[in-house]
């Protein structure tokens, strides 16, 4: 096996494959690394959204969708727009306000009063109070876009090891030379941690202290129903999507924060949640009630102390973590890991505020003074 | 030291508690959880025994629990009937009854919780439960888990039709339910399983027209074979099936060939009963956490037996019971005859029209279109990256992912990558159960007396307030407008 590479990416999640896949594409040896198979956890895991406005990779994430299919070789189930239902005032309330938001941002909503909605959404029902359509964001397939990644890096020459996670990394003066794997040591030019949860605990010894709490989520899905003529219908505390087989897959609600293992989670059990979980469904949905629900999962995503990405370059070692939002930015946020590689900063966008630095005065003890710590350590 | 603050979105205090608690929980109302639960009540403690039968007509008709194979008659329909006709047919019960056992028929188990590794969220050890109005919890102090077994299903052009059916399935139809509506049967297998359905449709009058076994001789306990010929049925050893055939109302005949040189026979039948072997029912206990372990005498995955989990037994057809026959390695001598007789188009996945090439090729689903590169992909180029992965081949065509949760392709799914990835049966690797382990209407499922706390603290994700500013309000002014306005929970 070849021991040298341009580039290693530890994660062979959605946004350590984006990066890779961008490295490759254009004649970059990389190699990504991974504990488990590809796309194993949070990245298969999720709801599939992609209508996040908030990030500064937004704009890249819209422009780059309608291509990916064409552009990975490999089908994403990319499909455009999203609208967002309330059952309560309170919930139409702000619905509204985040449609005024993103008009502002230029990013256009349309309010849908509730007949607009039923004629849109056949499974709503008469608890609809109305809504806003999304002309903007969509949706795909989590896990058949990680696929498409891992798949494409590969068609371009990178190289993906699967069962490997990376013990150590050689870092002698803060530059990053090469990983210690059980399946032997690999040197590099450049590296990029991608690895989720494990990002702190990969970075420790090099002294660079990254913030993030692990914690569970769920989702349920049902058996597949006929396909409405927008799939991204969500609200009532809900994410999730029609998937294009027709199932409704949606999650949401409390999580639970856990310890994060370097070896990764070794369980991830769901719990009566669904029941919450399909209740919310059958509320959004009341023609769809009798649907049967036939599977539930839960995910382990890290979260930052802000919720927001962190996006940084130390020396030669890139850190990427999306603090739980991850998948529908993940074209983007591969291109500019890419330029943080190899321009050493991000070139469509700013990512400043991304910067690990902005914890600097994190207190210790923050997931403490956050509660964000688990039952089980709580003591 | 520092004071800890309670996160509102957390999980942790938010579960309802069970509705009901019992000195002792048994799932299934076979011969071992009607002993277990009887029992226990002889003792003087509380005792809850569910079972799921009689199923609803939409069960039945999805073939959950069991494979019925579209062969039940309108009685399903009549689930009082048919709850008198389970009691008449298995006096346990009225025994149970009597001794003060809560017996609760059309009662299914689909959830069962503890806190573990990564869930420390629950207030007790709960068992999630459904009828045809309500879902509710249970907890317990021991639950004993007699969940029997499942069918298990091989594909062969024409299974996906009516009339093609499970020996488990069989059994509860024409035992139990007296609701069978075949009339001339073709049993595939030639074990126990297989023998003894056969007896059982001789003796309710049914017409057997044979008895097919690949090996080249009857499997099963001698003295049930002797019967068999007795009541003169023959058993074609040496023979796969080609296909089965039929119409509107499904099957009407089936096509046997011998492995080697000879004549196909088409035989006139109007069910196929797949009796080659059944599945231990472990749905339950994965989804808790068990260890899941392969034991090709016991059936293949399997839990163990007695206590499982703290305060959690699995007992009786469950554990796969004690024989030394490998029984993976039998299914294995079907599949592989039965790929052998077949086209690769043959559907493996019924739910999700998965045909057997899909699967090895792991091409997505039909309702998308393949594009060329994906021809180059196949599970060979997926085994390059690591050992078969029965989740992500799962993900990619779908096999196992549809409405009857992967019953009646799991098995097969999991030998075929096997066999694929030139892996012993035995070392086949498979996919999870998840809950909820039946389907369970949305609207049933429901939890509609949910804590207040549950209510106060849904947040669509984290409840992070400053996750979804936007980006350039990001210290403004503006930042501090939205957070005002629309609080913890600004996600959409």
């Amino acid at each position: 096996m070849r021991t040298g590479y341009d580039v290693i990416v530890i994660g062979a999640g959605v946004t350590g494959l984006s990066t890779a896949w961008w490295l490759a594409r254009e004649g970059i040896s990389v190699l990504v690394l991974d504990k488990g198979v590809v796309g194993a956890e949070a990245s298969s895991r999720n709801g599939g959204g992609a209508s996040h406005y908030q990030s500064p990779l937004f704009a890249e994430e819209q422009r780059l969708w309608p291509q990916m299919d064409e552009l990975l070789g490999y089908p994403t189930e990319f499909r455009p727009e999203r609208v967002i239902m309330a059952v309560t005032e309170k919930q139409l309330g702000h619905y509204l306000y985040i449609g005024e938001m993103c008009n502002a941002m230029g990013w256009r909503v349309d309010p849908l009063d509730a007949q607009q909605v039923r004629a849109m959404v056949p499974i709503a029902g008469d608890n609809c109070l109305g809504g806003i359509h999304l002309r903007f964001g969509g949706h795909a397939n989590p896990q058949r876009t990680v696929q498409a990644y891992a798949w494409a890096l590969q068609d371009h020459g990178g190289r993906i090891v699967q069962h490997c996670p990376v013990t150590a990394i050689e870092a002698p003066g803060g530059r990053a030379r090469a990983v210690v794997t059980p399946q032997g040591r690999f040197e590099c030019d450049a590296l990029v941690v991608a690895a989720g949860p494990q990002i702190a605990g990969l970075l420790a010894p090099l002294g660079i202290d990254v913030p993030l709490a692990a914690a569970r989520a769920e989702m349920i899905v049902t058996e597949p129903l006929p396909l409405m003529q927008l799939g991204g219908v969500d609200g009532n505390g809900l994410y999730g999507r029609q998937t294009l087989r027709g199932n409704l897959a949606f999650g949401g609600g409390p999580h639970e924060w856990i310890d994060t293992r370097a070896e990764g989670p070794g369980a991830r059990p769901s719990t009566p949640l669904l029941r919450g979980l399909a209740r919310r469904v059958a509320e959004l949905f009341p023609r769809a009630a009798h649907c049967r629900v036939i599977r539930s999962w839960a995910g382990i995503v890290e979260n930052t102390p802000d919720g927001r990405p962190i996006l940084d370059r130390l020396d030669n070692v890139v850190i990427a973590t999306m603090s739980g939002v991850g998948f529908g930015l993940s074209p983007a946020t591969g291109h500019a890991l890419r330029d943080l590689v190899v321009e050493e900063t991000c070139t469509f966008t700013d990512l400043s505020k991304l910067a690990l630095a902005r914890f600097d005065a994190v207190a210790p003890d923050w997931r403490e003074i956050k509660g964000w710590i688990a039952e089980s350590s709580a003591g | 030291m520092t004071q800890r603050i309670h996160d509102p979105h957390a999980i942790d205090g938010k579960i309802t508690a069970p509705d009901e608690h019992f000195d002792m929980v048994v799932v299934g109302a076979g011969p071992a959880g009607l002993s277990a639960a009887l029992e226990a009540a002889r003792t003087g403690q509380r005792v809850l025994l569910v079972d799921e039968h009689p199923v609803s007509a939409l069960d039945v008709g999805s073939d959950v629990p069991l494979w019925f194979g579209g062969r039940a008659t309108a009685a399903v329909q009549s689930p009082a009937r048919l709850v008198e006709q389970l009691v008449e047919s298995e006096p346990m019960i009225a025994q149970c009854f009597e001794a003060g056992v809560d017996v609760r028929l059309g009662t299914s188990a689909w959830g069962l919780y503890r806190n573990r590794e990564n869930c420390s969220a629950l207030p007790c050890p709960m068992l999630g439960l459904a009828d045809a109005e309500r879902a509710w919890t249970v907890g317990f102090d021991r639950l004993v888990l007699a969940t029997g077994a499942r069918d298990l299903a091989l594909a062969f052009p024409g299974w996906d039709q009516p009339g093609v059916m499970g020996a488990l399935a069989f059994h509860m139809l024409v035992a139990r339910y007296d609701a069978f509506s075949g009339r001339r049967l073709v049993v595939l297998g030639s074990g126990d399983l297989a023998l003894e359905a056969a007896l059982l449709a001789h003796a309710r009058g049914l017409d057997v027209a044979a008895l097919v076994e690949v090996r080249d001789a009857p499997q099963g306990d001698a003295a049930l074979v002797a019967r068999i010929v007795e009541a003169g049925i023959p058993v074609l050893t040496g023979c796969g099936v080609t296909m089965a055939t039929g119409g509107a109302d499904g099957v009407e005949a089936i096509i046997v060939a011998p492995l080697g040189d000879g004549e196909a026979r088409t035989i006139a039948c109007d069910t196929i009963v797949m009796a080659i072997d059944s599945v231990p029912a472990i749905e339950l206990a994965e989804v808790a956490g068990a260890v899941v372990t392969t034991d090709p005498s016991r059936g293949g995955a399997v839990v163990g037996e007695g206590e499982v989990l703290p305060g959690i037994a699995v007992i009786g057809a469950a554990t796969g019971g004690t024989g030394s026959f490998d029984r993976m390695t039998y299914r294995a001598d079907w599949l592989r005859a039965l790929i052998a007789m077949s086209p690769a188009t043959t559907i493996v996945c019924q739910c999700e029209e998965v045909t057997r090439a899909d699967l090895l090729r792991v091409q997505p689903p039909r309702y998308l279109a393949r594009p060329e590169r994906l021809g180059c992909r196949s599970l060979a180029t997926l085994l390059d990256d690591g050992p078969p992965d029965p989740e992500q081949v799962k993900r990619l065509t779908r096999a196992g992912m549809g409405l009857c949760q992967g019953r009646r392709c799991r098995e097969q799914v999991s030998l075929l990558l096997a066999l694929a990835a030139d892996l012993p049966p035995a070392k086949a690797p498979r996919g999870n159960w998840r809950a909820p382990v039946r389907p369970v209407p949305l609207g049933i499922l429901a939890d509609w007396q949910e804590r207040a706390d549950m209510a106060q603290g849904w947040d669509v994700w984290f409840g992070i307030p400053t996750q979804w500013i936007p980006y350039r309000d990001i210290g403004t002014e503006a930042e501090t407008r939205h957070r005002e306005a629309l609080g913890g929970n600004m996600h959409l």
